[in-house]
């Protein structure tokens, strides 16, 4: 008998970090082969499902950076500790790391966009050793939108962290402005094979690559990662398709070579 | 082998296969078409042959027998998770006619190939034998020809009425054993098939992404409403969305269904938090026509649409499917210009 890969897991909540009134970090049970970049579809009966990428590997956990959002997400923030949510995943090719090893790296990451490239980031802060210089340019909305606060705070000491917001708000503890315009001063020594990650909304994707182009990077050392409805993660119920890509199973990550003639 | 049998025949080869089989094929459904007083011709199970429509084309195709509009996957009591049972117990007979059967090569690849194999497809996929039935002229929208989908092959048994009478060729051993014990005369049968359709279609083989850019697209802003049905009678449409539903009486008990999804109709890409991809009802025409003889085939290597017209024939709007198609080659050379 074949497998049946709708029928989800349950996995219970071990630990809810908050960042923002509507964004916690959800710590679940996972055992199991995964990557950062991919993503699980999680669900509550009645509520329905919803692709949420993983921002975090941990031993025998896996984090879900939820943002209260829709009518499944609005759900899940009723649960706590102890309470268990169902998962099926996980889904999509996800970041190669070895992509990015031994490797001059920018991340650069928009809002929630910082979720699926998170574990890239705490990987190379965890492993020094395996990269050359390394850039995360992280930018949010206003300083109550910053995600992981504690978690750059550990990156900085392994990287440069330039954390940017849209409007201070009159905190002066990061910077302001779009993260395009940070491009300029990032610390690179060979441009044309340094390698970079942009995720994030699609104009900000659109801008930042372009920066980075005329920066000098060459397209073919640039990975975007694309959000999109993906509602069986199978490749079957279509919502994600984009041109002749299902961004469920030949995304979400893509190679910009790749990804930049994909019209929706 | 080819057979030729009466009415009685036929309807005791039909009352041998039920033993085995649930029937399908195109019925008429008196007064249930979209204008008052007009049939629909669509699929359900039948036992005998005059409740198989013949001459007429069916407005919505076999491909509910596969793929149910509404498809429960399982139920949900509280934490327990409990499989749905295939909701038919026995194989399936589907008559179907040739641009359907190739139709059923692309629900076969959308389903087993790209990604996993289907659990809920393939549990209904097995033991299917078809029907094929012939089709002596082309119906009005039909452009089979062009699309190589006019002839097929692979069937258990093909089937053409003509007069009183039924000619059948026969591929399958079951059948023909079946066929041999009644009354009838044996000669060589070939089903027919379309020479001619009035409706040609001409697909550009230099298609590339720049066509979004065209200004073809923007008439079907305004003429396209976003209904779907397109999509609804397409055989070889196969979107579905993920749909859970709990009982009233009892709110910890539900279940997760699978049903057919629209790409022309709102909500179709729409992320959490607002974002939607394809807003204008001329950028889903093109994402859907580009699917089906463009992207389709680049991932595959063969054009999806198979030319049975129906999106046409069933369109509120009057819009034509093959009009847009002939429409590429213009739109091509408009943006290679600009």
């Amino acid at each position: 008998m074949m497998e049946n890969t709708y029928v989800p897991f349950l996995s219970e909540i071990k630990e809810v970090i908050k960042h923002t009134a509507i964004e916690y970090t959800f710590r679940m049970t996972y055992e199991g082969e995964v990557k950062p970049g991919q993503f699980f579809e999680v669900s509550i009966p009645k509520y329905g499902e919803a692709p949420i990428s993983v921002s975090g590997i941990g031993e025998g956990t896996v984090d879900l950076t939820i943002r209260r959002v829709g009518r499944v997400t609005n759900e899940v923030f009723e649960r706590y500790v102890g309470d268990r949510l169902f998962l099926r995943g996980p889904y999509g090719n996800g970041f190669d790391i070895d992509n990015y090893k031994d490797k001059e790296l920018v991340v650069i990451a928009g809002g929630t966009g910082l979720s699926p490239v998170k574990g890239i980031v705490d990987y190379f802060a965890a492993h020094p050793q395996e990269k050359k210089n390394m850039t995360l340019v992280a930018g949010f909305k206003t300083p109550n939108d910053i995600l992981f606060v504690e978690d750059f705070a550990k990156w900085k000491k392994a990287m440069d962290v330039i954390l940017t917001v849209d409007c201070a708000e009159g905190d002066t503890s990061c910077q302001i402005g779009l993260v395009t315009q940070y491009i300029p001063q990032i610390r690179l020594d060979v441009v044309q094979e340094a390698v970079a990650i942009v995720v994030g909304p699609p104009m900000m994707m659109k801008f930042t690559v372009q920066g980075l182009l005329d920066r000098g990077f060459q397209e073919e050392n640039i990975w975007i990662s694309y959000e999109r409805k993906m509602c069986c993660g199978l490749g079957k119920c279509g919502h994600c398709k984009i041109q002749d890509r299902y961004v469920c199973l030949d995304g979400p990550v893509f190679n910009y070579t790749e990804g930049k003639n994909l019209i929706d | 082998m080819g057979y030729q049998l009466n009415e009685e025949g036929f309807n005791a080869m039909l009352s041998e296969l039920t033993k085995e089989y649930l029937i399908y094929a195109p019925k008429c459904y008196q007064g249930g078409n979209t204008f008052s007083d007009t049939d629909c011709i669509r699929y359900g199970e039948i036992r005998r042959a005059e409740d198989i429509v013949f001459d007429r084309k069916s407005d919505y195709s076999f491909k509910e027998v596969l793929l149910p509009v509404s498809e429960t996957l399982f139920y949900f009591t509280e934490e327990q998770v409990k499989e749905a049972d295939v909701p038919r117990k026995k194989g399936a007979v589907i008559f179907l006619r040739s641009c359907d059967l190739h139709a059923v090569k692309r629900l076969d690849d959308m389903y087993l190939k790209n990604g996993p194999a289907d659990y809920y497809y393939r549990r209904l996929r097995e033991n299917v034998k078809f029907v094929l039935m012939g089709c002596a002229v082309s119906f009005d929208n039909c452009f089979c020809g062009d699309m190589g989908s006019d002839q097929a092959d692979n069937y258990s048994v093909s089937v053409d009425k003509k007069g009183d009478f039924y000619y059948l060729d026969c591929k399958d051993e079951a059948f023909a054993e079946i066929l041999k014990a009644l009354p009838h005369a044996e000669l060589e049968v070939a089903p027919c098939h379309v020479t001619e359709n009035k409706v040609k279609v001409n697909i550009p083989d230099h298609l590339d992404a720049s066509i979004a850019k065209s200004t073809m697209w923007d008439e079907y802003d305004t003429r396209c409403i976003a209904c779907g049905r397109c999509n609804f009678v397409c055989p070889t449409c196969t979107c579905f969305t993920m749909q859970d539903l709990f009982y009233s009486e009892n709110g910890k008990v539900g279940e997760r269904k699978r049903v057919w999804a629209s790409c022309m109709v709102d909500g179709f890409t729409d992320v959490a938090g607002g974002g939607t991809y394809r807003r204008k009802n001329g950028e889903r025409m093109r994402f859907k026509v580009l699917h089906k003889v463009w992207d389709y085939k680049e991932r595959n290597g063969y054009h999806m649409c198979v030319g049975c017209g129906r999106c046409d024939d069933i369109c509120p709007e009057y819009i034509s499917f093959s009009n847009c198609i002939n429409k590429l080659e213009k739109a091509m050379e408009e943006v290679s210009e600009s």
